[in-house]
Parts: C-alpha cells; structure tokens; sequence
C-alpha cells in the first residue's frame, strides 16, 4: 500500500467509528496528538493525588480516611491505565516523566489550587471528578482503542469519587453551622476552577475542530461546560449551596443556565505556572521520583542478578 | 486488671498498632519511588486501616458495657469523659480520635518515621514477621471476635510479608547503596523490636483465659523467620542489644504526638460534629 492508501484506509476507518489498534497505521499528527492528550491526562491523575494525598493525615473520621486512601489510591491506578495506553504509541513512561518533570507536558491546572479544608475533599470529588466525568465519558467512544479502554475502566471509579464528595458535602451542608460555612467556602474557591477544566472556549480552541474530525473528542469544550453547568446547578441546590456566580440565570429558551463570563486570565496565569501551588505540585513529583532513584536502581540491579544466577545454574545443570 | 478492662485494652493495642502503622504508610500515598509500589503500600495502608477499624469497633462495645465508674477513669481523655457522664456510647471514632498519646497503646515501632524506603520496608517486615506469627495464634482465641478478626488478618498479613519480605531481599541484595541503607535501617529499627514480645499486665491477663497467648514464646520463630530473610537479602543480622518499649503501656515515643496533632485535628477544632 502506498502513504495514500493507509491514509485512506485510516480515514475509512474513523468514518465507519472502527476503533484504531496500536498496530494500525495512523497518521503522524494523530499519534503525536493522541500522546500528549493521553500523557496531559495520566500527569493529571498523579498530580491530582497531591491536593488529595494533603488530607489523608487529616481525615476526621476513620471512614473517610479509608475512603479517601482508597480515592486517592484510585487515581493512582488511573494514572497507570493512562501511561501504558500513551506507552502502546511508542513512547516510554520515563520518556513521560521527564517530559512532565521539565514542565514541557501539561496536566490539569485545577491542581495547582490549594486544598485549606476538609470540604475540599468533598468539593473536588463533587466538582472536579464530576467535569472529569463529563469530559471523559464521551472519551470511551474515543477513536483510539487502548485509550477508550482505559476511560471505560477509569469511568466507572470516577463516579464513584463523585458520589463519595457530593456525600461530604451533603453530611457538611446538613451539619452545624460552620461546617455549611466550610462547604459554601470550598464550593466558592472551587467553581470557577472547574468550569475551567474543560479547556478555553471553543471559538479559542486550536486543537478541538481537528480532534473531532478524528473523533478523539466527540463534544466541543462548550458543550460539555454547559453539560456540567447544567447538572451541578441542580445538586448545589439539594446542597442549600450557593453558586458564586451572580449572572447563573435559567434559560427557558436554550433550556440551558446561562452563566457569568470565566476570567480566561488566571486560567492561562496558572497553565503559565503562576497558579498557588504549581511549584509544590511538581517539585513533590520531581523530589519522590528523585528520592525514588535509588530504589528503582536497587530494584533493577537484583533482577538482574537473580537472571544471572539462573542462567549460570541452568548452565552447570 | 480485671478481665474486661484487660480485654479493652489487648483489643485497643491491636487497634492502635493498625491505626498508627496504616496512618505512617499513608504518608507515602503520591510520594513513592514506583507507582505500582504506591499502589501496593496504599493497599497495605488500607488493611491495616480496615483492621484497626474492626477492632476499635469491638473495643468500643466492651467499653460501653463496662460499669460507669470504670468507664469514667478509664481515659484520661476531657471530650470521653463527658460521653461517658451523657450516658452516650462511644465509637469507633471516639477512640481514635479523641484519646491523647498516654491512652494509646500501640508499639513503639509502629510510629517511628517513614525516613526512606529503606526504613518503611524494615519497619514493615518486623512488624509483618510478627503478625504472620501473631495472627495465627488469636486464630485460635477463645474470644470470638478476636479470633475472627484474625483469620481475616492472616490472609492480608501473608500478603504483606511476602511483600516487605521481597523488599528486603531486592534492597538488601541490589546496589552498594541499598545494602547499605538496609542494613543500617535493619539495625536502628531492631531496638524496636523486642517490645514486640513483652508482656505487660494485659497480655498476661488474656493469655490467662486463652484469649491472649504468650508472646515470649513466638520469638524463636521469629527469629527463624527473619534471620532467613536477612540470609538471603545479603544482610546481617543485628547484634541483640538495649530494647526500647513502653507503647503498650502508653509511654511512646516523641513522633507520636505528633501523628496525633495531625489525625484528630478537624475533631479537635470542630467538637461533637459529624462528618
Ligand atoms: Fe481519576
Ligand atoms: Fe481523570
Ligand atoms: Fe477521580
């Protein structure tokens, strides 16, 4: 077959919502998109532990210490899912590490906000767990069949997460007074940060037009914006929770909540790295791998003794 | 001691040596050298935590079947004390959460410092070597509770030794560096060790009614074990020397307070409340 033809063998493909295996030809700029969406999401998942990881030591009771470890610990495994699925694009997960350690690969900027109270716990299982869903359901159906594999495992924990925070937030708002006051805290610091997770605005959005003709997206960031906006409207209310956004206003003709304009400024101030907490977030990934040198060398240097050993013991059998 | 009092206080030992070593692991959640080992130490977090729940649950209902008098004297503890004078019961929380370091019970080993992977998987094995031995025995605990609690700990425990097991060897056989890590860990933590097999007025009054067993008389075995690990992780066994304890009975180490300012800081700011 000549370029042109696996090209058109390609294009058929994604026509027809054949999912693309690893062995399959595929365009250069698709693999390279494909890599640094995947690898943009699996940094996510590992820096998404740190603001979490925070309150483990600090849970108020020992249920939610259990289910926050068991969170967090989830997030891990997600983390895992996502570099071996961007590993089947032929690129290694140290190769990815680094790429993340030298701040040239992104991961989600709503982590590098600071988490002051236990609400926090429930306000990013809440919100940030919920846009992750949102974003990563339609992610199932993605083109590339490694990755829509992965969402479909993550998918499921994730609602999970979800619920666990609305619970918090639920037992918080239904508590005593200060404890509403700390939920209304946390959802106040942590709206806006997750309306920005679903990435600019599509009229802003360079990459979205062609990730959706190769069906790696299958909603524009808008859409899916509006899709959250629209749900969690509803559950801050069961809440008795203010939405601190004084233009959020029903609209019975879109039959959608309009809502305030995002201030895109701090969103591209905190990717930039001027966020509360992007230095710790990465220096904590940079110290653990660092500090981690010598065990992985340890780790290494045994198996390859133990082959040696093996292979000269068959030798002498 | 009477045998109730006795019987709360073997089973919140237990209890707080779950809660304390499953506290410490946690600390390595997002931190660790691996992300499959992250995982692995979560998991083991994790059962301990699920251990010491249980326990603190059946500690709690021999508690508050004791008569009020010795409810009331039983913790030097302002916030248990006021439950105990409102006639509520109290939980599992209750005890973690709002009992100071003198009323905990846990084993000096279990709150020493993670430091590096190094001392994590040394503090493990010793405690996990113990408890595969441990665990077997209150097995078969005329105490129904207990004895159940400790056939399901015995398959995580088994997992867990095999895991810090594995770690000693790879660590300890690796690099120049990691042998030597290892070993001066193994050697630092080994005065924690012997604690491990003291018997304080409690264990004694258990071991009386067969709930309990003689700790003394695990050690040789104990013994075995490690030294057949060392052996084969390439490292010396250390020289028996001073042994520290007084955790079990409520005299712990400096870390310690410190574990505690941290896990019961939103009950402490926020009294009486749920969450
Ligand atoms: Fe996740
Ligand atoms: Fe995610
Ligand atoms: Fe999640």
């Amino acid at each position: 077959m000549t370029v042109h033809s696996f090209q058109e063998h390609f294009d058929k493909k994604i026509g027809s919502d054949v999912s693309i295996e690893p062995r399959d030809w595929m365009p250069d700029d698709y693999r390279k998109t494909l890599i640094r969406q995947i690898s943009q999401h699996a940094h996510s998942e590992i820096i998404g532990m740190l603001p979490e990881g925070n309150w483990i030591s600090r849970a108020p009771s020992l249920r939610r210490k259990a289910v926050l470890l068991a969170k967090v610990q989830d997030e891990a495994g997600h983390g895992l899912y996502l570099y071996s699925a961007a590993e089947t694009l032929g690129i290694t997960r140290d190769e990815l590490y680094d790429q993340l350690h030298s701040g040239k690969a992104k991961y989600s900027s709503i982590f590098n906000y600071p988490t002051l109270t236990w609400a926090d716990m429930g306000a990013i299982g809440w919100l940030v767990d919920g846009a992750a869903i949102m974003n990563q359901v339609p992610l199932c159906r993605c083109s590339y069949g490694p990755y829509a594999r992965a969402m479909v495992r993550v998918c499921k924990e994730e609602s999970f997460h979800q619920r666990q925070g609305y619970e918090i937030m639920l037992t918080l708002s239904n508590g005593a007074p200060m404890q509403k006051k700390m939920a209304q805290d946390a959802l106040d610091r942590w709206w806006w940060p997750s309306l920005m997770m679903f990435g600019p605005p599509d009229a802003e959005s360079g990459n979205t037009e062609q990730s959706m003709r190769w069906r790696i997206k299958r909603l524009t960031n808008d859409e899916l914006r509006q899709k959250f906006i629209d749900v969690t409207v509803e559950q801050a209310n069961i809440l008795g929770l203010t939405i601190p956004d004084k233009n959020l206003k029903w609209n019975e003709e879109r039959g959608h909540y309009d809502s305030g304009v995002i201030n895109w400024d701090e969103f591209w101030n905190v990717v930039k790295g001027n966020g509360p907490c992007n230095k710790q977030r990465l220096d904590a990934r940079k110290n653990a791998w660092a500090d981690g040198q010598w065990v992985r060398d340890a780790a290494m240097a045994h198996a390859e003794k133990r082959k040696a050993r093996k292979e000269k013991a068959a030798k002498a059998a | 001691m009477n045998d109730q009092k006795a019987l709360l206080q073997y089973t919140l030992r237990l209890a707080d040596d779950g809660l304390i070593l499953g506290h410490r692991l946690g600390e390595w959640c997002g931190h660790g050298p691996i992300l499959e080992q992250d995982i692995a130490l979560t998991n083991t977090s994790l059962d301990h935590l699920g251990r010491a729940r249980s326990l603190y649950q059946y500690a709690a209902a021999v508690f508050n079947a004791l008569p009020v008098a010795d409810k009331a004297a039983f913790f030097t503890s302002v916030a248990i004390q006021k439950e105990v004078a409102e006639e509520t019961a109290i939980d599992e929380d209750d005890l973690a959460y709002l009992r100071d370091g003198w009323d905990y019970r846990n084993v000096l080993l279990v709150e020493q410092p993670n430091q590096d992977w190094a001392y994590t998987v040394a503090r493990s094995f010793f405690y996990d070597s113990f408890n595969s031995l441990f665990f077997k025995e209150l097995s078969k605990s005329t105490d129904q509770t207990l004895a159940s609690i400790a056939e399901k700990s015995l398959k995580e425990v088994t997992y867990h030794l095999r895991w810090s097991s594995e770690w000693c060897v790879r660590l300890g056989d690796g690099t120049d560096e990691s042998h030597a890590r290892m070993q001066q860990a193994i050697n630092e933590l080994w005065a924690y060790t012997g604690e491990l097999f003291t018997m304080n007025d409690a264990d004694a009054a258990v071991a009386a009614q067969g709930i309990g067993m003689d700790l003394a008389a695990l050690r040789p075995q104990w013994k075995e074990l490690v030294t057949s690990v060392f052996e084969e992780a390439t490292m010396a066994m250390p020289t028996d020397a001073w042994m520290h304890k007084g955790g079990k009975d409520g005299r712990h180490t400096e870390y310690l307070g410190y574990i505690l300012a941290e896990l019961q800081f939103v009950q402490r700011a926020y009294p009486g409340m749920e969450w």
